[in-house]
């Protein structure tokens, strides 16, 4: 095919400009990577202590194990609801006395009493819904009172959408640095070849005929460079794990689209350069 | 073949280059273009290979008018066109047979003839022997006769020169000019922007004089616009 010929001889002419495009595009997207791995890791730290938002509902004394069973079973049923775990003042006390090693022989039987560990499903972890949820409980005739740390929930649940917002924003601005200097680097490569298009107007070669190579070039050069970016940013990973803390890396689709994301940069850049470049001669 | 209808061309930021001009040029005619710089040869030019839209007036070349013309239709246009320049605008890092193939490369031609037609432009310019060389390896005649080869290897029907000598010594001169005689006398059109006034006067072909962006002069017989269309 003709487009990977020209193709092939533009990367053979300059092959410096196309190294130094393939390294660009790479740290480009490496920075984007490396801000990507470090919102996933936060989004997995906040996403372990949100899995804590848990509503506790504490049951009348001497509840009837029938009354007590057809509550859970109605709790069960709330479309928030992901679990509902039933605590004895036995279970209570042991646990008490496990995580509170040192007023272990403070603790008495019948000290504690029976309660409802209501843990809710992922997007029901909200300050509104647990309190929608909290209340509901307590109306149960066998719950006595309902406790789920509203102060913390709220808090909690500023903080993400605080980290959910700056995560956005700076994703947002690290793409488009991404973006820019990916089309500036692919306008030099144009730029170098501008002879050659001239030369191929004027010998009557369709606009297409002339960008396809580019196009190819953007690809090429933006899938290897994302994979590059995408190593790199493993790397990095690695070297976190290894030094600092333990970090997840992106699952195997994530990183696939990463590359692609490099290679639609590559694509959509060279389409602008060739495009603008063209409109101009 | 090629008529211009009243044809003004002014430039965003650089005044008028063509004022009002009229004139046809009949199928397999050779013409000059003369005039100093900044007559408006090199516009006149450009309107023919529609690199230059008219602002007012209209320019018809073959079956396309300046009015209705696509990207698409100059690029087709232009394969039925063969144009040289002062500076022969050839690829460096590609041979003589290279330069010359890419012409027909870029639009697609089929591989089969490929080589067969770009070893008869090559012949038909004297470079049969050079066609492995590389430009930088060639005199400035050579490398404009490389330009011709390229401009001639899809056979135009018009071959379009701006100032295709203004680079060469006499003799090399002299040798272009020969060659597109010898094209013209095979039935292509030529367009021929010079200065060189003594050439102008021992060839004899018809000559339009450009000055301040007009026709001043025309020694082709009979009035152009008078003369019917034979496309």
């Amino acid at each position: 095919m003709s487009a990977t010929r020209e193709l092939v001889i533009g990367l053979r002419r300059t092959p410096l400009l196309s190294a130094l495009s393939i390294v660009t595009i790479a740290f480009a997207l490496f920075a984007f990577g490396l801000f990507g791995l470090v919102a996933l890791n936060i989004d997995r730290a906040l996403g372990e202590v949100e899995e804590r938002v848990e509503v506790r509902a504490f049951l009348h004394d001497g509840t009837a194990a029938e009354a007590r069973v057809a509550a859970m079973q109605a709790v069960s049923a709330f479309p928030e609801v992901q679990s509902v775990e039933y605590v004895s003042p036995e279970q209570a006390l042991a646990r008490a006395r496990q995580e509170l090693r040192e007023f272990s022989d403070v603790f008495e039987s019948d000290f504690l009493p029976a309660a409802f560990e209501v843990r809710l499903k992922p997007g029901f972890r909200d300050p509104d819904h647990v309190r929608v949820v909290a209340t509901r409980i307590a109306a149960l005739p066998v719950v006595e009172d309902v406790r789920y740390g509203q102060e913390w929930v709220e808090k909690f649940h500023e903080l993400r959408n605080v980290a959910t917002a700056a995560g956005v924003g700076l994703g947002l601005t690290f793409a488009a640095v991404a973006v820019i200097i990916i089309g500036a680097t692919i306008r030099m490569s144009v730029l170098a070849r501008a002879q050659e298009i001239a030369i191929m107007r004027l010998v009557g070669a369709t606009d297409g005929y002339i960008r396809r190579p580019f196009l190819l070039d953007g690809l090429l050069k933006g899938v290897v460079g994302g994979g590059l970016a995408l190593l790199l940013t493993w790397a990095a990973s690695v070297a976190i794990t290894r030094y600092l803390v333990p970090a997840h890396f992106f699952e195997p689709p994530l990183a696939a689209a990463g590359v692609a994301g490099g290679a639609l940069i590559g694509l959509l850049g060279s389409l602008l350069a060739v495009g603008r470049h063209l409109r101009q001669v | 073949m090629i008529r211009f209808t009243n044809v003004t061309m002014q430039y965003p930021r650089g005044g008028i280059a063509l004022r009002d001009v009229s004139l046809f040029v009949a199928k397999g005619e050779f013409v000059f273009f003369t005039g100093a710089s900044g007559a408006g040869k090199s516009t006149l030019l450009k309107l023919v290979f529609m690199e230059e839209r008219p602002t007012t007036g209209e320019v018809r070349v073959g079956g396309y008018q300046s009015r209705e013309v696509g990207r698409g239709d100059i690029a087709r246009l232009r394969r039925k066109l063969g144009i040289v320049f002062q500076d022969f605008r050839l690829l460096e890092d590609r041979s003589v047979e290279q330069n010359v193939a890419f012409a027909l490369q870029v639009i697609g031609a089929p591989k089969a003839s490929l080589r067969t037609k770009v070893g008869r432009a090559l012949a038909q310019v004297g470079l049969s022997s050079k066609a492995a060389s590389m430009p930088s390896e060639l005199s400035g005649g050579e490398r404009q006769r490389v330009a011709i080869a390229r401009a001639i290897v899809n056979d135009p029907f018009v071959l379009i020169a701006d100032e295709p000598t203004g680079n060469l010594d006499e003799r090399a001169t002299r040798g272009i000019f020969e060659l597109l005689s010898e094209i013209n006398a095979r039935g292509t059109a030529v367009l021929m922007a010079t200065h060189d006034l003594s050439l102008v006067r021992r060839a004899g072909f018809r000559t339009v004089e450009l000055a301040g962006g007009r026709v001043v002069a025309d020694s082709g017989d009979g009035a152009p616009l008078l003369v019917e269309e034979a496309d």
